[in-house]
């Protein structure tokens, strides 16, 4: 031992003086050459939203192909954008909290429950709907903070805690409401706001509806606030590495919390499309808002590793299956088959975010 | 031991345990104003332990920290370094997924100034970039094509060069590093060594945990040696030859029995 360490210093005298007398360059590559594949590879890696973004784009040519003149009207864009805007909201929420790492079950059902006390208390108890909207968003955030606190201070897994609240959630919609149907005109006479987001304007032939609009803008704000705030930069790091995050300073649990309410807040404000969307409020909608959410995040690029995805992704996983279903139901399709061409899309989606995280 | 100096950072009698395994019993630790202390010890001896509990990465069971002579309780990373202690851990401790530039400003990022950071809280990236370029090249660790490039696409080394840089960019009074120089080159090692003796003379102070014996020969003040969870001994480059020192790091050798004693100071 002791002879091999004095050894050594001799040693490392000779060895950096070679280094020393080398160019300062630190190792740098000849032009590499990459084949095709190494720099798809590369691209997709750095532009995460590209690889749905081309799939959106040969979806709309292949079904302007298919199905003619019908499919690519402003009034049938602006259709699919209505179909997919209650998806859309819920997208933003999953994709918020994926990209922690985590996953959300109980997305469609705290917009269950929310849209039912926010139609209670302007119907029922009467308040104004300013105030129901806000009770509303209200409940949104404390169903988060619940699931958040859940996963933070009980360090449970977000699939197990967000499936048990999915189930409680639900249970307690269906206790609230007593399984009853706000009707659409009780709302129209004494709540009227609460149909705001169902309303259109239209736009070269497009109908827009202010709940799209209101989607578009959730969009950009959660863009800004993921992109351009320490906040945004925290999330991402808490969702590639929790252990190396909170090394380097962040306060991680505090993140997944905020996290956590945000997207139950934006629940919320989901429920409130829905409801402007059916007009009614019922106890039984949006039964399948759940794995429709997940199924945007994960087509958007999204990894569901945490970390890595975009939230531009997420808005045009959405647009994929609403042009995919409306295209289809265009074409004459059976139903069934929209079903199978969606599940087919989830498994690329996957396949890829496998491929492309390899660095 | 002889007469009380005022330590930077001092800790008496921590002990950590996980589970059955004693990583730290009964550690004591000082540092001095402007040197470099470095700390040796087989792998499991509780160094790496040693500085979380220091930097606030853990909170010891029992024991006691003082920075500047003032008991201290980190409950975050972040606590230490508002006290102006900067670490390099051993895992570094980076976001892979985010650039350079927001690695090295990670829980620390500049706002706009005005209205767009006060009130719409906007990063000031331009600035963060800039200047996360300026203090890379300033310190010679890495040439980095790309600012804006993931670290998850850099190579071993080059991210524990952003991990240091870090921590040698925004240091005001202690920098730890643990194994700064693992994954590192020839010619970035030394750049490293350079650096260190760098912030030396800057006046902060500085802990380096390296198992490479001539580095740490040719730049430590004082060697702390740590052996199952304590400290050992405390030697200097000038009383103790690098094979006494891994004799006693091993137990081959006692330290009281070698002409200079235990706590050479
Ligand atoms: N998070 C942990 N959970 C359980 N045991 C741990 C943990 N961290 C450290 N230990 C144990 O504590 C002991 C000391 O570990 P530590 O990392 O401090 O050693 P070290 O001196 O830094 O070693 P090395 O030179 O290999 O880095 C080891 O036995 C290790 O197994
Ligand atoms: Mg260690």
């Amino acid at each position: 031992m002791a002879n091999s360490s004095t050894l050594k210093t001799t040693e490392t005298a000779d060895h950096e003086l070679v280094a020393a007398s080398a160019s300062g360059e630190v190792a740098s590559f000849e032009a590499e050459k990459l084949s095709l594949v190494e720099k798809g590879h590369r691209f997709f890696h750095a532009n995460p939203t590209a690889a749905p973004a081309i799939v959106l784009l040969l979806a709309v040519i292949v079904f302007s192909l298919i199905i003619g003149d019908r499919f690519l009207t402003p009034f049938n864009m602006s259709l699919i954008l209505q179909q997919v805007t209650i998806i859309g909201i819920l997208g933003i929420a999953q994709t918020l909290i994926i990209l922690t790492a985590g996953i959300d079950l109980s997305v469609g059902a705290i917009m269950v429950l929310t849209s039912v006390v926010m139609g209670k208390m302007a119907i029922d108890i009467g308040l104004p709907p300013e105030i129901s909207l806000l009770i509303g968003i209200a409940t949104g955030a404390l169903a988060g903070y619940i699931n958040g606190l859940l996963v933070t201070l009980f360090r449970l897994p977000p699939f197990i805690v967000t499936l048990g609240t999915w189930n409680i959630f639900f249970a307690l919609n269906l206790w609230y409401s007593k399984s009853e149907t706000i009707r659409s005109q009780a709302i129209e006479q004494t709540a009227p706001l609460l149909h705001w987001t169902g309303r259109t304007i239209e736009l070269f032939g497009a109908k827009l509806t202010y709940g799209s609009l209101l989607m578009l803008a959730l969009f950009a704000l959660i863009w800004y606030a993921l992109n351009w705030t320490a906040w945004g930069k925290h999330v991402y790091a808490t969702g590639d590495d929790p252990g190396a995050a909170s090394l380097a300073g962040i306060r991680t649990n505090r993140i997944l919390m905020s996290v956590y309410i945000v997207a139950g807040a934006i629940c919320a404000i989901a429920a409130w499309a829905l409801i402007g969307r059916i007009g009614s409020v019922s106890p039984q909608a949006g039964m399948t808002a759940n794995l429709d959410s997940i199924t945007a995040v994960v087509i958007g690029g999204c990894s569901l590793f945490g970390g890595r995805g975009s939230i531009f992704g997420t808005l045009i996983g959405a647009l994929v299956v609403g042009v995919f279903r409306n295209g289809l139901a265009l074409a004459g399709v059976d139903v069934l088959w929209q079903e199978f061409t969606v599940g087919l899309l989830i498994i690329v989606a996957v396949g890829m975010d496998q491929w492309i995280r390899r660095v | 031991m002889n007469i009380e100096k005022a330590t930077v950072l001092q800790a008496r009698g921590l002990v950590k345990r996980y589970g059955h395994v004693t990583a730290l019993d009964g550690a004591d630790f000082d540092l001095y104003p402007g040197e470099i202390l470095a700390v040796i010890g087989d792998n499991g001896a509780g160094k790496s332990s040693l500085i979380k509990a220091l930097s606030g990465a853990l909170v010891p069971d029992r024991g006691t920290v003082k920075l500047d002579n003032e008991t201290v309780n980190f409950k975050s990373p972040m606590d230490a370094r508002n006290a102006g202690i900067e670490t390099v851990y051993q895992n570094l401790a980076v976001a892979p997924s985010l650039d350079i530039a927001d690695n090295l400003y990670l829980g620390r990022e500049q706002l706009r100034p005005g209205i767009l950071g006060t009130v719409f809280r906007m990063l000031d990236k331009k600035a963060m970039h800039d200047n996360a370029r300026q203090k890379l090249s300033e310190l010679g660790l890495l040439t980095i094509q790309n600012i804006n490039q993931a670290v998850e696409t850099l190579s071993g080394g080059q991210r524990q060069g952003v991990a240091v840089a870090r921590s040698a960019a925004f240091a005001k009074h202690v920098v730890i590093m643990d194994e700064p120089t693992a994954a590192l080159g020839v010619k970035e090692s030394r750049r490293v060594l350079n650096l260190i003796k760098d912030v030396r003379d800057r006046g902060l102070s500085v802990v380096l945990i390296s198992h490479n014996m001539p580095h740490v020969f040719e730049v430590a003040d004082r060697i702390h040696i740590h052996r199952l969870g304590k400290r050992h001994a405390v030697i200097r480059p000038d009383t103790h030859t690098m094979s006494e020192a891994v004799a006693i790091m091993t137990g081959a050798l006692d330290p009281h029995e070698h002409a200079a004693g235990a706590f050479a100071a």
